[in-house]
């Protein structure tokens, strides 16, 4: 257990971390989803701090999704708490996750096929020209040059933005979903698996917008299977297993062997030792 | 090729590189029966179906006849502007023609006169002290109406989990026993003139068409059309986008079910009577005209334009089979034949537009 934060909450205060948590952008103590009787996710602690890339794996069912879909509140957790940018949160809904700088991809890209890429950009948060509730007046320009300088932003090249995404290849589709990010200037980028389904080409456009990301120093959670794309482009590898935190590796003191051990369950480490 | 105005960096937005709408295959469709009625009416009747051949009167159409066409939609389209928003959610609203035969026969009861032919109207609902009232009365009263069958087939649909389907089959069902439970079977005969004027002449067309226009409009421009779009398009994702999807699927319910409110004080003061079999198929008239006007019923396609399309197709259809001197089965059998034609229509040119993709 991280042990500057201070975890006990007292009188009306909300938990707040003792101590310096200087450029710690996330933060999670035993974070836990319960199913009913299956316990996805156990005790799970976690941090990242500013510009780092960190790489979540593990087997399929070990909770690395149940992980994020937590932290971006589109599940409501069972216990743990989180800290985000400085303040502790508990999030609402995945808009109030969005909103305070979580940008998520996700595993099933969160695309509506008939819109086009600014539609689906700004979908939930839309740029408004006045405010009429529901009826509120959209601004398709403002909107249209935001996600131009977006894609500029992460390099990503769309033959045109008012095609709908239904027209669009599967990488496209995932530059799409990733340039959301660039756009509205998060704080942390989360991606799920974000070249599973990608060719060879399409994965190393998207390799090439998260080290772009990288270079511009924003901090990314990764989910990933692919042991060549973690060691190439994230900082530190935190392992799950069977719902719970087992091994937090620094890349430069481990090996893809030694981190398929982990996942496998054949090594254990103690404690999520503060390897950041 | 015109080039990008909001260019950056060799990223660009051409207005010419967008595809065709499906409106325009739908316009196309509509001008293509058109045609054949025409050329059919020359062979056949030796009339023209389009342009005016009488003498007597000034004119290039057939004014008389593109007016029957559009006012014999009008109703019903009105209820297909509600609908198409409720397949746009990837729903479906089978309750739109009870809950027009239920609002009529409450709202008019409400814009009954006092006396006819200076005898006492017996058969007021509310007896003789709640006739002869202002006209804003049963006409909020009618909004009010479809707006709470409306809103009951969104709770329904929002936060029961039942389908849509199943839910406004119930409310179909409800709805049309609230209309002949209202006055035991009787019809509400006997409006006041400021009501009879609501649906008289060409006021269906007027009130057709700004709505069409005012709904378009909505879904073009506002957060709440593309939500509308979103949700139809991909649920999951509108969700996961923050989307108050279930708050939004209540707000599309209820403002088609006050379509159908605005429909049933329509049709009831056309007709200058409100009775519990009126409305009676009118929800799959509405359904056909969104489908034939491109909406696709997977919902996040198509548009009002379509739907009014879709209607004028319709109207063009009874219009051409009543002037070829055709029976009205004739024009039930090409209906369903059209209706179904236009869905095999939509799901082959889906699979087009997959393949090039």
């Amino acid at each position: 257990m991280a042990s500057d934060m201070q975890t006990d909450i007292s009188g009306a205060n909300a938990p707040h971390p003792s101590g310096d948590i200087g450029d710690v952008v996330l933060r999670t103590e035993g974070l836990t989803k319960h199913y009913g009787g299956v316990h996805a996710l156990q005790d799970a602690s976690f941090e990242i701090r500013k510009g780092e890339h960190v790489a979540i794996m593990g087997d399929n069912g070990a909770g690395k999704s149940t992980f994020v879909r937590q932290i971006t509140a589109v599940e409501q957790r069972t216990g743990g708490k989180v800290w985000f940018d400085g303040r502790y949160v508990e999030f609402d809904g995945p808009l109030e996750a969005r909103e305070a700088g979580i940008e998520t991809v996700f595993q099933n890209l969160a695309l509506a096929d008939h819109l086009d890429v600014p539609d689906n950009l700004f979908l939930g948060r839309e740029k408004v020209l006045f405010k009429l509730g529901p009826f509120s007046i959209l601004d398709y320009k403002g909107m249209r040059e935001a996600t131009l300088a977006g894609l500029e932003k992460t390099g990503v090249k769309i033959p045109n933005i008012r095609n709908t995404i239904q027209h669009m290849s599967g990488g496209q589709r995932q530059c799409v979903a990733i340039a959301r990010t660039a756009t509205f200037h998060s704080k942390l980028t989360i991606m799920d698996e974000p070249t599973a389904a990608l060719g060879v080409q399409e994965t190393a456009q998207v390799e090439n917008i998260i080290r772009t990301l990288k270079e511009q120093g924003e901090p990314l959670i990764l989910i990933s299977h692919n042991m060549r794309q973690v060691m190439d482009l994230c900082d530190r590898i935190v392992v799950f297993r069977r719902g719970r935190v087992c091994a937090n590796l620094r890349k430069e003191e481990t090996d893809g062997q030694d981190v398929v051990s982990y996942i496998t369950g054949a090594k254990t480490q103690d404690q999520y030792a503060d390897a950041a | 090729m015109a080039e990008a105005t909001h260019g950056i960096g060799g990223l660009t937005f051409d207005a010419s590189k967008r595809n065709l709408p499906p409106e325009a295959g739908v316009a196309i469709a509509l001008v293509l029966i058109v045609v054949v009625f025409e050329v059919l009416g020359r062979i056949l009747m030796n009339d023209s179906f389009l342009f005016n051949t009488r003498e007597n009167i000034d004119g290039i159409f057939n004014v008389a006849r593109l007016q029957i066409i559009i006012l014999q939609v009008s109703i019903i389209g009105i209820i297909a502007l509600g609908v198409t928003q409720v397949i746009l959610t990837g729903g479906i609203d089978l309750s739109s023609g009870s809950i027009v035969a239920a609002t009529a026969m409450i709202a008019m009861s409400f814009a009954q006169v006092g006396e006819i032919n200076g005898m006492e109207n017996t058969r007021a609902v509310f007896g003789s002290g709640w006739v002869d009232l202002p006209v804003i009365l049963p006409v909020v009263v009618a909004l009010a109406c479809g707006m709470a069958a409306g809103l009951i087939n969104g709770l329904l649909i929002a936060y029961t989990g039942i389908p849509p389907f199943i839910a406004t089959l119930g409310m179909m069902v409800s709805a049309r026993g609230v209309a002949k439970w209202w006055t035991a079977g009787q019809p509400v005969s006997f409006p006041t003139e400021s009501y009879a004027a609501i649906g008289s002449g060409m006021m269906p067309v007027f009130v057709f068409v700004v709505l069409a226009i005012l709904f378009h409009l909505i879904l073009r421009y506002t957060v709440y059309g593309k939500h509308t779009y979103a949700i139809g398009s991909n649920e999951a994702a509108a969700r996961m986008s923050g989307i108050k999807v279930a708050r939004h699927k209540v707000l599309v319910y209820t403002i088609a079910g006050l379509l159908a409110g605005v429909a049933a004080l329509v049709l009831s003061s056309k007709n200058l009577t409100a009775q519990a079999g009126m409305g009676m198929m009118y929800e799959l008239d509405a359904i056909a005209m969104a489908v034939i006007g491109g909406i696709s019923l997977q919902g996040g396609r198509g548009s009002i334009p379509g739907t009014v399309l879709g209607a004028m197709i319709f109207g063009v259809i009874i219009s051409g089979f009543t002037f070829l001197r055709l029976d009205a089965y004739y024009q039930e059998m090409v209906k369903g034949a059209i209706i179904v034609g236009a869905v095999v229509l939509d799901q082959w040119r889906q699979r087009r537009a997959a393949a090039k993709a």
